[in-house]
């Protein structure tokens, strides 16, 4: 080694610094402190307990899911399977289909992840990278308290503070500038997808955002530093070691703000226009599933009506099924390949 | 090829805790300096203001005057600059989980706008020989994960994503303080033969290993440097009484 050629270093071990007490024998050999079996009965009971909050969870799933196939019944006898995508809404003639429910529910949300994301991710960044030490508490703070609102008081400030200003200024200026693509022309009304939409990301922007703030702080300094070390901007460090480390967290937070937006009623049924239509302009008014459930339920006269209308909310429920599992696909094709646990 | 490095009078602050009081050291060129001194006496603070990492911590700031070969580090150079020039190991692997180990190496690279496919595939080639890790993970460069690797094998990809950007200086922060002695044993082997090209200053907190990699050893103790000398006069015949309490095992 190259420690003999620098001649004798005066290195010696640590010395020991007092002997370690001697244990007494004599106790452990008379009354064995712990005794064995003793533990068996209270975790018995704990397994007990949390298995049967197991089973009740799954138990619900399955009751609901039982109560939504046979209330549909009749409904299911008359359209079949095709009751999902039939844009018939006539309860007159008693002709039934869910698909402008479906397609409004779906374009809602997904109008309002567009808007929200980005508007969430930002907030996050700023909050955790940027933020004055003094602001960052109340921003955050202000931030989730906008979750705690409840959405008939969105609602209602969409209706009287949002609508008219989308009417008189956000959709002339969209429908001059924007109009060729299509998706912004006719009457702006106010009223409609767009709204829907826009109502919809302001209540998921918190969700989106908190989650975000999260997982970004929760990505190691050790990350960042490695980033900064090599040269980085601060941009391409935020970007390089802390977004791209924490982009399966963020999507499980955009899945969860999707979720809500899948499932909101109130807000949405006061701008969404309620017309089962589908319209290629976010202009027009539509409709949602769980909106049309909401509004129709207590005028549905006829067994067939109501029964259509327990199958949109089947529908509904399948709608989330299949758009969970296509995002843990999505969770699943990022975080591939990746440890379980990166904390390196 | 490796420059020197020409510290006068610095000081470093955390808020209001001064961490470093008015170090002037000279680290030649081409050869390995080791930073040893007990936990908490500025080792880590000292080379964090080599290449300007110390003033990223909230609060911190540094005084004085650090050349680096023809470079001002302090004076008319951005931060971002220096940090380009001078390869950083810390103390705990950290390689980038989301990546390949073909893209943790060329990191640093892609970060300077460096996007030639062929070229890449050469230097991060040469890096990872350089850090000999290449014959452990050349079939797998770009199917695992940097994260994937054992503790040894992290570090050493950490050293070969400094080594891809041709720095001019090396500085490694307690290297080899998480890992096994065979991890430790090829990393000092590494040192030994990078130092031939780069400039290296190694913190350590084991002596041994100071006295095997080291030609110039500095003696820290609570923010000040006590001695900086050749390692061998260092651990034979030191001049100051601390140094000696130190490596004699009297505290610390
Ligand atoms: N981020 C920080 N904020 C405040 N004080 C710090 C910080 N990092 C280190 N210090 C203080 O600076 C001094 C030197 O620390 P450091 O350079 O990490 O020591 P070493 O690496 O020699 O163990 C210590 O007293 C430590 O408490
Ligand atoms: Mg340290």
């Amino acid at each position: 080694m190259a420690n003999q050629a620098l001649g004798a270093p005066r290195l010696t071990g640590p010395q020991p610094v007092a002997k370690p007490e001697v244990v007494s024998s004599s106790r452990a050999e008379t009354a064995p402190l712990i005794k064995a079996g003793d533990s068996r009965i209270p975790d018995g009971i704990f397994h007990g307990a949390v298995l049967s909050c197991g089973v009740c969870v799954l138990g619900l799933v399955g009751v609901i899911v039982y109560q939504l196939v046979t209330k549909s019944a009749l409904s299911w006898h008359a359209f079949g399977w095709k009751f999902f995508f039939r844009s018939e809404w006539d309860p007159v003639n008693e002709q039934f289909g869910a698909w402008p429910f479906v397609y409004g529910t779906l374009v809602s949300s997904l109008l309002a992840l567009v808007l929200a994301v980005p508007l969430a991710v930002g907030v996050a960044v700023f909050i955790t990278e940027m933020c004055p030490r003094w602001l960052k508490g109340s921003l955050a703070f202000t931030t989730e308290l906008l979750a705690a609102i409840p959405s008939v008081i969105y609602g209602l400030w969409a209706i009287f503070v949002m609508v008219p200003l989308l009417r008189e200024y956000v959709e002339p200026f969209l429908a001059r500038y924007l109009g060729w693509t299509g998706l912004f022309e006719g009457t702006p009304y106010g009223i409609g997808m767009l709204a829907a939409g826009i109502i919809l990301a302001i209540m998921v922007v918190p969700i989106v955002s908190s989650i975000t703030r999260e997982v970004m702080t929760a990505v190691p300094q050790q990350q960042r530093e490695a980033v900064l070390a090599l040269g980085a901007t601060r941009w391409e460090m935020i970007r390089t070691g802390v977004l791209r480390n924490a982009r399966a967290g963020i999507l499980g937070g955009v899945i969860l703000g999707l979720g809500r937006a899948l499932g909101e009623t109130m807000a949405v049924t006061m701008v969404i226009g309620n017309r089962p239509e589908i319209a290629r302009s976010l202009f027009a008014p539509g409709y949602t599933m769980a909106s049309v459930i909401a509004n129709e339920f207590s005028e549905a006269t006829s067994d067939t009506y109501l029964s259509a209308l327990v199958e949109v909310g089947l529908a509904l429920f399948l709608v989330t099924i299949i758009v969970n599992i296509l995002a843990q696909l999505l969770v699943w094709s990022v975080t591939r390949g990746m440890p379980r646990r990166s904390n390196a | 090829m490796g420059v020197g490095i020409k510290v006068e009078h610095l000081n470093a602050w955390f808020g209001k805790t001064q961490a470093l009081h008015d170090i002037s050291i000279d680290v030649p060129a081409n050869h390995a300096t080791a930073v040893i001194g007990p936990s908490g006496c500025g080792k880590s603070t000292f080379v964090r203001c080599l290449n300007r990492m110390h003033e990223t911590v909230p609060d911190a700031r540094a005084t004085g005057k650090v050349r680096m070969g023809e470079l001002d580090v302090y004076n008319g150079t951005a931060a971002v600059q220096i940090r380009r020039r001078i390869g950083m190991v810390f103390q705990k692997a950290n390689p980038f989980p989301t990546m390949s180990i073909y893209d943790n190496v060329a990191a640093g690279l892609k970060l300077n706008g460096f996007h030639d496919r062929q070229r890449l595939d050469e230097i991060v080639e040469r890096s990872l020989k350089l850090s000999a890790l290449w014959d452990e993970v050349k079939d797998t460069l770009r199917k695992k994960s940097g994260a994937s690797l054992s503790g040894g094998q992290q570090q050493r990809l950490c050293i070969a994503r400094a080594l891809a950007v041709s720095p001019e200086v090396l500085l490694m922060d307690e290297p080899c303080s998480a890992l096994d002695p065979i991890s430790t044993g090829k990393i000092e082997e590494l040192i030994f033969q990078l130092k031939e090209n780069f400039t290296i200053v190694i913190v350590t907190h084991n002596m041994q290993q100071a006295s095997r990699v080291a030609e110039f050893t500095g003696f820290f103790l609570l923010g000040k440097l006590i001695e900086f000398d050749k390692t061998e006069k260092i651990f034979t015949t030191p001049s100051d009484k601390r140094t000696e309490d130190y490596i004699t095992g009297r505290f610390g």
